[in-house]
């Protein structure tokens, strides 16, 4: 069996809060192989959160050991901390988080900004990103100008766009309605079928059945890791729904 | 990232806010322009005082006798007249340095050409006059020598008396009586305009020093041909107060003056008025300086409010570019650009209201400006440096930030 992708070994992290001590993690230890597509589940107040920030290298554990795609990443320097974040991870979240007054391809282009690829190669490879994810058309409107389900293809795209190991989505299907959420679950599920690895954290169990495995958080610690033997396909509960609402509209 | 991507992302920042960027430039606009405007009006000052002395020459030494300070005005007195002519032949003779000392005598009398009539200032001279007092002769000629030594009764009008006297008539070969004394105008002067005391420079009569000696004044019976001043020209590079000690030797040995005793003459230098000239524009100089100063740092101040303020409100955007990997080091290059740019913009907003302020301060108030490329690179310079002062602090706070709170910063 090869190396796994993700190792966390007994990694924990404590917050000061006015004074006290807040345990968010407790020791947790979970490896997730190369084209895994887990779901990380949990109520609010679980360490679900906390966990995905430690494996977007966002933030860093109070104790334990983060090995990614073979590096030790805890204990790193916070430049090549960003360095990893920049080649490895790409980054999906709940608020799409793209830049205001500022068209789709420059968005996606931005990562590429921060490892000194020329302005010509960045933007032939937000193009073809943009164009991966059915937004070719739309590369001049700003975010404002766009839907909630296409700000999100723009947010994958821009998560894809420097080739990363990893995608993390934190809770990517938040803000938006079930078929623009079934539509972005089955754009993850098509990049997983692809080999990518995806890790997704949801509070919602609808959302967390399209993924291949469930780990579930409570108190700072895993208390279940199960396989989803048969995973619901996204793309075509999204084809289901669009013809219901056609039946209804008519 | 490299600079020019910088500068865009900075541009697009500040385009975003349009207003409160323009309010943010204001302090640096006016300081800036303040700086030009009151450098231009101070040069063309400089450059206007400067013209006078160098009209007068900057390099003249004017020995007058006695140790009088009030000028030539001793003359016709008679009592105690101490130089004379030879004097003067002698400094010009002895001293390698001098390129012309001239002698002259000075009076002032009434003049009539036909109907007219004018009272001027004359002065008896030799030709070096014109040489040691930048003296032109606009049309004619100067004197002979037989006119020098002959006291020929001739004479060179300077403009303001030709025109009182002739209007707009040729004057040469006119005759003029000069307190009675009938004289043939054989040259004109070219104008000199006024003295920086604002006297008339060309109202003025030069003639032979022996016809005003033997003819006007009157004073021939003198053994001595005493003089009321001699305008002495000091070489071009040579060292005006080496050249004076000089002087000054030559006369007490001449004057026979003992060790201790004063001087019985009096050596003036006009570059004790250049230096008091010097003087007050170095004060005028960092009086504007301090004005100029000031509002600069109000700019400057302003500008750190408002990247503190933009810090903030980005505070979101700060911890995306870092999530996509952009380092502390992008994030402070970032803010300080756009502390840069937004200074320099004001910068040269402040350039052109300046060059403008000059112009009108030019073209409505009859001042001399003079507008030149160094107070432009020295306000570049000052915005630009502005922006670094002042935007550092903003831009290394942003820097700072953790990544996954400025993300999750409401």
């Amino acid at each position: 069996m090869t190396e796994p992708l993700i190792i966390t070994r007994d990694i924990s992290k404590s917050y000061e809060m006015g004074g006290l001590s807040v345990q968010a993690l407790r020791g947790v230890s979970l490896s997730i192989q190369a084209g895994e597509f887990v779901a990380v589940m949990g109520p609010s107040g679980s360490g679900k959160s906390t966990f995905m920030n430690l494996l977007g290298c966002l933030d860093t554990p109070s104790s334990g050991e983060y090995v990614l795609a073979g590096e030790k990443v805890s204990g790193m320097h916070r430049d090549a901390l960003a360095a990893i974040r920049n080649r490895r991870i790409g980054f999906v979240f709940q608020s799409f988080n793209l830049l205001p007054r500022t068209t789709a391809l420059e968005n996606v282009a931005l990562p590429l900004l921060y490892c000194g690829v020329p302005a010509e190669e960045r933007n032939r490879r937000a193009m073809e990103r943009l164009a991966a994810v059915g937004l070719a058309e739309r590369q001049h409107h700003h975010p404002a100008q766009l839907s909630g389900g296409q700000q999100q293809r723009v947010a994958i795209a821009r998560a894809l766009v420097n080739h990363p190991v990893l995608i993390l989505a934190d809770e990517p299907t938040g803000a938006l309605d079930t078929l623009t959420s079934c539509e972005v679950m089955a754009l993850l599920q098509h990049l997983n079928r692809d080999g990518m690895t995806v890790v997704l954290v949801t509070h919602e169990r609808d959302i967390a059945e399209f993924a291949k495995r469930i780990v579930m958080f409570r108190d700072g610690r895993v208390v279940e890791d199960q396989t989803v033997t048969q995973p619901k396909d996204a793309a075509e509960m999204a084809g289901r729904i669009r013809r219901d609402q056609e039946a209804a509209d008519a | 990232m490299n600079i020019v991507a910088s500068i865009r992302i900075a541009l697009r920042a500040l385009r975003i806010n349009k207003l409160r960027s323009a309010l943010t430039m204001l302090g640096i606009i006016i300081g800036v322009a303040a700086v030009i405007t009151m450098i231009a009006v101070g040069a063309g000052a400089q450059n206007r005082i400067e013209e006078q002395i160098k009209g007068l020459g900057t390099n003249l030494i004017i020995l007058l006798p006695g140790s009088t300070t009030s000028g030539g005005a001793r003359m016709g007195a008679g009592s105690r007249n101490t130089l004379t002519e030879e004097d003067a032949y002698a400094i010009q003779r002895d001293i390698p340095a001098i390129q012309a000392a001239a002698p002259a005598l000075r009076g002032a009398g009434q003049v009539v050409a036909g109907n007219n009539n004018w009272s001027t200032i004359f002065y008896g001279v030799t030709n070096e006059y014109f040489e040691a007092r930048n003296w032109v002769v606009a049309s004619g000629k100067m004197f002979d020598p037989a006119d020098i030594s002959g006291s020929a009764k001739v004479a060179l009008l300077g403009e303001t008396v030709v025109r009182n006297l002739f209007g707009d008539a040729d004057p040469i070969g006119q005759v003029i009586r000069i307190r009675k004394v009938p004289m043939v105008v054989i040259g004109t002067l070219e104008r000199k305009g006024q003295s920086m005391m604002g006297q008339d420079q060309d109202d003025v009569i030069l003639m032979p020093i022996s016809t005003a000696r033997n003819r006007v004044l009157g004073r021939g019976a003198g053994k001595l041909r005493t003089v009321g001043s001699v305008s002495i020209k000091v070489r071009d590079g040579e060292n005006m107060a080496e050249a004076e000690a000089q002087i000054r030797e030559l006369l007490r040995q001449r004057h026979r003056l003992q060790a201790g005793q004063d001087d019985d003459f009096t050596l003036r230098n006009l570059s004790e008025i250049l230096a008091t000239r010097e003087e007050s524009s170095r004060i005028m100089g960092l009086l504007l300086a301090a004005v100029a100063s000031v509002s600069l740092l109000v700019g400057g101040i302003g500008i750190m409010n408002i990247m503190l303020v933009s810090v903030t409100e980005r505070t979101r955007e700060i911890g995306l570019r870092m999530a996509v990997g952009a380092r502390g080091r992008d994030i402070l290059t970032q803010f300080l650009v756009e502390a840069i740019t937004l200074a320099l913009i004001g910068g040269f907003l402040g350039i052109v209201l300046g060059f403008a302020a000059s112009i009108a301060v030019a073209r409505f108030a009859g001042w001399p400006v003079e507008l030149g490329a160094e107070p432009v690179v020295l306000a570049v310079g000052f915005a630009a440096g502005i922006g670094v002062f002042f935007g550092f602090y903003p831009a290394r706070k942003a820097s700072q930030l953790l990544p996954i709170e400025a993300l999750r910063y409401e």
